[in-house]
């Protein structure tokens, strides 16, 4: 079984839109995936599945050879700390300084803050944001912002990175560089990195596989992908 | 350890929040507090009734006159019909010229006026005075004696003590109710302190969720919140209680009030204040657990 496995799983949401139907996909571990299609095609739908941000109505997701979709309300927490997720809003607490913001997953499990200095600062060495400690949220850049995101998901060195459109509020430069980083940290240290974005020149330029979503429907899965294969969506 | 520290960091948040939201978080702890003296009155107020009706119950007697002309014969037949009758505890004569001489001893016009009485004319009646072993059932009691050959009028302190007991329980029936409301306005301001909480702090928990902070550990700052406003709600009437009852008592078993006060003696502060205390400690805390536990099952989704 692969890291990471889709089988005939489905999604009608509570108000009766179906967002995924009998999707089946498997990611290997180590394997870097760009998840694209228009809005409103399940994107984050299918990534939700895989945190469990959503049970599925039907079918199964395993991640890591568990079924996360029969996974009880009270463990879900277990999972989550397995997997690093970059948000298009980056989701920082405006209070809190980028070191406490990075630090905050592990504090919130009762780490030591001697257990949890040379983790938060291994990530923000990660992010190149080491000297930027003191810095609070709204004194940094949208792609700063973003990299302390990226050190808080892989502050407890997860297995698998999802990103929901961590670009989307990037100019295409910074989108670039926000991408670079990424790539880097799936080379580097192995972690499975699930992407969905609307971006189109990333998913060019890093010609990675790519899974294509239309109407819930996975309509395409190309290995060295980009938009130029399909330029129809 | 991991345990310790996770518990300090809640109670540190709690803290952070309440200050925050301070009108708030002041208006549940007045509520609480208020609940709470209500509470330590209605404590104090029926423990020491129940002691005073307690020894005026145990003073309450039946004096039983009996007819004028009885022979001494029949006399010995009525106690030992008294002492048969159901509830009697205790029978004790008094002989119509006992009284006469008690009377006589007591003061000079008594004396005087008994003087004028001849040997043979007594006006007085001999009585018996009973103890009853449950005074609840003393009026039954009092109406068996009554129907007793020879007994002329029986006499006790049935209103006095009905009356006692009648404003005893329209009191305490009235505490309980107004302190069950108090407790459900008290639970639901505290609730619902906790509930701008929860909302204040959406995106946190959302992040906490996110990252994978377990379930307890979310959920755990706002119910020490809630524990935290019904405990120093606490605080003011515990010292209320104490400071208050120990002056009342001080003051009225000061040597004049003891003498025009005899009945209205309140029981010694120490045990009665520090459990009346405790009780307020917990009430307070415990409702404050419940009004944040029903906000954090209602409001945080997780
Ligand atoms: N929580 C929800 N409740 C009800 N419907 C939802 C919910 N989340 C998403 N949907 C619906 O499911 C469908 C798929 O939404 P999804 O967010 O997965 O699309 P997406 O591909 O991520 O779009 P975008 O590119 O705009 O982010 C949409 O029609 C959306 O309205
Ligand atoms: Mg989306």
């Amino acid at each position: 079984m692969e890291f990471i496995e889709f089988k005939n799983c489905s999604k009608v949401y509570k108000n009766g839109v179906t967002a995924l139907t009998n999707a089946n996909l498997s990611i290997k571990k180590g394997d870097f995936v760009f998840i694209i299609g228009h809005t409103a095609s399940g994107k984050s739908t299918l990534i939700k599945l895989l945190y469990r941000e959503e049970k599925p109505t039907s079918g199964i997701v395993s991640v890591g050879g568990v079924d996360v979709s029969k996974l009880r309300n009270s463990k879900i927490y277990k999972l989550r700390r397995k997997i690093g997720i970059v948000f298009q809003d980056f989701k920082l607490l405006p209070k809190l300084t980028v070191y406490e913001n990075v630090a905050y997953p592990l504090a919130s499990y009762g780490m030591k803050g001697s257990e949890i200095r040379p983790l938060v600062l291994s990530a923000l060495e990660k992010v190149s944001l080491k000297d930027r400690t003191r810095s609070f949220p709204d004194q940094l850049s949208g792609g700063e912002q973003q990299r302390v995101c990226i050190a808080r998901a892989i502050v407890n060195n997860p297995k698998l990175l999802i990103c929901d459109e961590p670009t989307g509020n990037l100019d295409p430069d910074t989108s670039k560089e926000i991408m670079d980083l990424i790539n880097k940290i799936n080379k580097k240290f192995g972690t499975t990195v699930v992407t969905a974005t609307h971006d189109k020149d990333i998913v060019n330029c890093l010609k990675k596989r790519v899974i294509v979503m239309k109407d819930g429907l996975i309509e395409g899965d190309y290995l060295k992908g980009g938009y130029k294969n399909n330029e129809n969506i | 350890m991991r345990i310790f520290r996770i518990i300090g960091r809640s109670i540190n948040s709690s803290f952070k929040s309440i200050f925050r939201n301070f009108s708030l978080s002041m208006a549940s702890i007045t509520c609480t507090i208020i609940t709470l003296l209500l509470v330590s009155i209605g404590i104090l107020l029926s423990y020491n009734i129940n002691n005073i009706t307690k020894d005026i119950e145990n003073e309450l007697t039946i004096v039983i006159l009996m007819d004028k002309k009885i022979t001494s014969e029949e006399l010995d037949v009525a106690k030992t019909t008294l002492k048969s009758v159901d509830n009697v505890e205790n029978v004790k004569f008094n002989s119509k010229e006992a009284i006469k001489k008690d009377l006589a001893s007591q003061n000079d016009t008594y004396a005087k006026i008994v003087e004028t009485w001849g040997e043979d004319e007594n006006p007085l009646q001999d009585s018996f005075v009973i103890t009853v072993v449950n005074v609840k059932d003393i009026n039954e009691t009092a109406t068996t004696i009554k129907n007793i050959d020879k007994v002329d009028r029986v006499k006790y302190g049935e209103s006095m003590v009905n009356e006692l007991i009648n404003i005893f329980d329209v009191v305490k029936n009235a505490t309980i109710v107004l302190v069950v409301a108090l407790v459900l306005v008290t639970t639901f301001l505290i609730g619902n302190t906790i509930k701008i909480t929860i909302f204040s702090r959406r995106s946190e928990i959302d992040i906490m969720r996110l990252v994978g902070t377990s379930n307890t550990v979310i959920k755990l700052p706002f119910i020490i919140e809630g524990f935290l406003l019904g405990t120093i709600g606490s605080i003011i009437p515990i010292l209320i209680t104490i400071i208050g009852y120990t002056y009342a008592f001080n003051s009225l078993s000061s040597a004049e009030m003891t003498n025009i006060l005899n009945v209205i003696k309140l029981t010694e502060p120490s045990s009665i204040v520090y459990l009346t205390s405790l009780i307020l400690l917990i009430i307070g805390s415990v409702v404050g657990m419940l009004g944040s536990l029903r906000a954090v099952r209602r409001y945080l989704t997780i």
